[in-house]
């Protein structure tokens, strides 16, 4: 967060006008505002207990949504391709470690680590088999769009077809649970919260301060000028697509693991989840997508205290859809972004 | 497991059976109708909709609920369905359509998803289980009855004198009336784009800036396409509706927005009689790949078909954008 140009006051006395204007300086401000008056009310209607519980779910949620959000949102700031088939590179990542740990008796963390190799593998050859010569053939918006969804399809339906649309398990532990104070988190979760944040923190230091993070950041926030300045783009492109689709297949497993159960139809419908958080982030923006991922893992899990846990899916696509109407730069995208 | 040789024995019964023809002429009927939507959003707009099912959904529930639900008559539903549906056309497209168009994109998806996920779980107002609701209004009477006493009329009077009648030709009626129209809204579409409001939609599509320069009011243009889309999506709902004599959120999954998306390809964009040409070459192979005896289950050849959507999709993207019936000068998809 930039430091500075905040003016202190309180918005509303100064009239709505500059109100407005801070709102749209501040909008990760403003965001966590509502988030907090959001969170006063649901302690008023069912107590700190209920809300901490929930907050505890959502962040394990929120941390294999980040995770998959982050690959989305650097394919497309690097690419300015919105890849409707990363939500099934998560579903591949899913079912190469089922087959890899429950099929083959190998143990989880060597088929989670084979299952990320191999959906990395995939990413870039979906790059070079698909993406690469359509760029070069000068391919619109729509085409891409069109094709990273016909993919999106024959991935899905490719799994199906080998392993059938029943429910798979992955060998873990579902029933073990740690308690304290009052609050529960399941022993694989609290596993999977700990890699996924990890894994988070090595890819945000690696974003931040190593030079490939930083080009990867310079390509995505232009790629021209980046091109110009000396950066090698063909290998920081293949680079993207091992990062992306190796997080997806880490995200994959971590799912798989913490619900407990799955399908083929797994990745598509977390992909309308994983496009909230990018959006909300700011699309493009790694560190937005790391935050969007935890907060839309929070909505959905808050917003059970309130209506079904069926909703809760239908939620984030509200957030979603208010974020693309009020702010489609996303809460931490600077004004420019669009 | 079948030996290798006998994988890909073809099953010749198909030539005759007359019903499973109909019933495949009647689905590419309905996504004809859907897809003509679509081909005025994307080939003459340049709107990404990619929730046209939502709006089939709406049509299609929402007709069904006004007569089981609220007890209007069936012809009186359809009306009202229909501007229930052109008002969600309106309450989408207001928000979403400043939008980039990757932005739209997944606000349009989104948007359908919710439709669906309410189909699914909102048991005060689809009244039934996963989104299912009872097409019997009460004992022995149907939601589709009035259909049905006119699809026996047509029967009698039109198809028995030819000699197409008894259990095979069946929903031949319901076949002929999705047809003549879907032909009679390619054409009134055809002339529609023709006249100087669709000269505008192109120039939108080529152009927003430049028809907003000359004056034009892009944002209402765009709007009145994206709704005529959504009434486009309720009729094809409701055809939907008398086919399946359900009505399930099973059948509203966001696939099938995409099954209009390869409809709208292969039949050219910029083409309303392509997007007729575009449904039967679609889904005679997708339905005739049941006679193939491929040693598959049930699942497996519903997963075959749905991987085929989407290679289809890939490939003719990637090597035919313009299809067969659209013009390469018009041709939107790689600007």
């Amino acid at each position: 967060m930039e430091a500075g140009t905040v003016p202190t006051g309180a918005p509303a006395a100064s009239g709505t006008k500059r109100a407005r204007a801070w709102a749209s300086e501040n909008p990760a401000k403003v965001f966590l505002m509502v988030m907090g008056l959001i969170a006063i009310y649901l302690i008023i209607d069912s107590g700190i207990q209920e809300l901490a519980q929930k907050t505890i779910n959502g962040t394990v949620a929120g941390s294999y949504f980040a995770l998959g959000a982050i690959g989305l949102t650097l394919v497309y700031g690097v690419l300015q391709l919105t890849n409707f088939a990363h939500g099934d590179l998560l579903t591949l990542g899913a079912y190469i470690a089922y087959v890899f740990q429950v099929s083959q008796g190998m143990p989880f963390v060597v088929a989670m680590v084979i299952s990320i190799v191999l959906v990395a593998l995939f990413a870039v050859l979906t790059e070079l088999v698909m993406f690469k010569p359509m760029r070069k053939k000068k391919a619109g918006v729509l085409q891409l769009i069109l094709m990273t969804i016909g993919l999106a399809f024959v991935i899905r339906y490719a799994i199906q077809l080998f392993a059938t649309a029943d429910q798979k398990k992955l060998d873990v532990n579902v029933t073990d649970t740690i308690d304290f104070i009052g609050l529960s988190i399941g022993r694989t979760q609290l596993i999977v919260v700990i890699v996924g944040f990890v894994v988070l923190t090595a890819v945000a230091m690696m974003l931040r301060y190593s030079s490939l993070g930083r080009q990867m950041r310079a390509l995505a926030d232009n790629f021209d000028l980046a091109e110009t300045t000396g950066i090698d783009t063909g290998r920081i492109v293949i680079f993207t697509w091992v990062l992306s689709g190796a997080l997806a297949g880490l995200a994959g497993v971590l799912v798989a693991a913490s619900v407990g159960s799955f399908t083929p139809d797994l990745g598509f419908t977390l992909l309308l989840s994983l496009f909230a958080a990018v959006c909300l982030g700011g699309i493009g923006n790694a560190f937005g997508a790391l935050a969007g991922g935890l907060v839309i893992g929070i909505t959905q899990e808050w917003s059970t205290i309130v209506i079904g846990a069926e909703w809760k899916v239908a939620i984030s696509f509200l957030v979603l859809i208010i974020v693309l109407i009020v702010r489609p730069q996303g809460i931490f995208g600077k004004e420019r972004t669009l | 497991m079948s030996a290798p040789l006998e994988i890909l024995a073809v099953n010749f019964d198909f030539l005759s059976a007359w019903s499973f023809w109909i019933g495949v002429g009647i689905l590419a009927g309905i996504y004809g109708i859907f897809t003509l939507g679509l081909q005025l959003n994307v080939g003459y707009t340049g709107i990404l909709n990619f929730g046209q099912v939502g709006f089939m959904a709406i049509g299609a529930y929402s007709a069904v609920i006004m007569v089981v639900s609220v007890g209007l008559p069936f012809l009186l539903a359809l009306p009202v369905s229909l501007l229930i549906t052109l008002f969600f056309g309106l309450l989408v497209g207001l928000p979403t359509l400043r939008l980039r168009a990757d932005y739209l994109s997944i606000a349009t998806i989104a948007f359908a998803e919710v439709v669906r996920i309410t189909a699914q779980n909102a048991r005060g107002l689809t009244g039934g289980n996963q989104g299912t609701i009872n097409l019997e209004l009460e004992e022995g009477k149907f939601f589709s009855d009035p259909w049905l006493d006119a699809s026996d009329w047509m029967t009698a009077n039109i198809f028995d004198p030819i000699g197409l009648s008894g259990q095979d030709f069946l929903n031949l009626p319901l076949l002929t009336v999705i047809w003549l129209c879907l032909i009679v809204l390619a054409f009134g579409l055809s002339r529609l784009v023709r006249s100087p409001w669709g000269r505008v939609l192109r120039a939108i599509r080529e152009d927003e800036d430049a028809a907003r320069a000359l004056g034009k009011n892009v944002f209402s243009y765009k709007l009145q396409s994206l709704t005529i889309a959504a009434g486009l999506g309720a009729v094809a709902g409701w055809f939907l509706v008398l086919q399946l004599q359900s009505v399930n959120q099973t059948a509203f999954e966001p696939i099938f927005t995409f099954f209009g998306y390869v409809i709208l390809i292969l039949g050219g964009l910029a083409s309303f009689p392509g997007v007729l040409l575009g449904t039967v070459l679609l889904w005679i192979p997708l339905e005739g790949l049941r006679f193939l005896d491929l040693g598959l289950s049930g699942g497996q050849v519903a997963a075959l078909r749905f991987i085929l959507v989407g290679l289809i999709l890939i490939l003719l993207v990637a090597f035919r954008p313009q299809g067969a019936l659209g013009k390469k000068e018009e041709m939107v998809l790689s600007d």
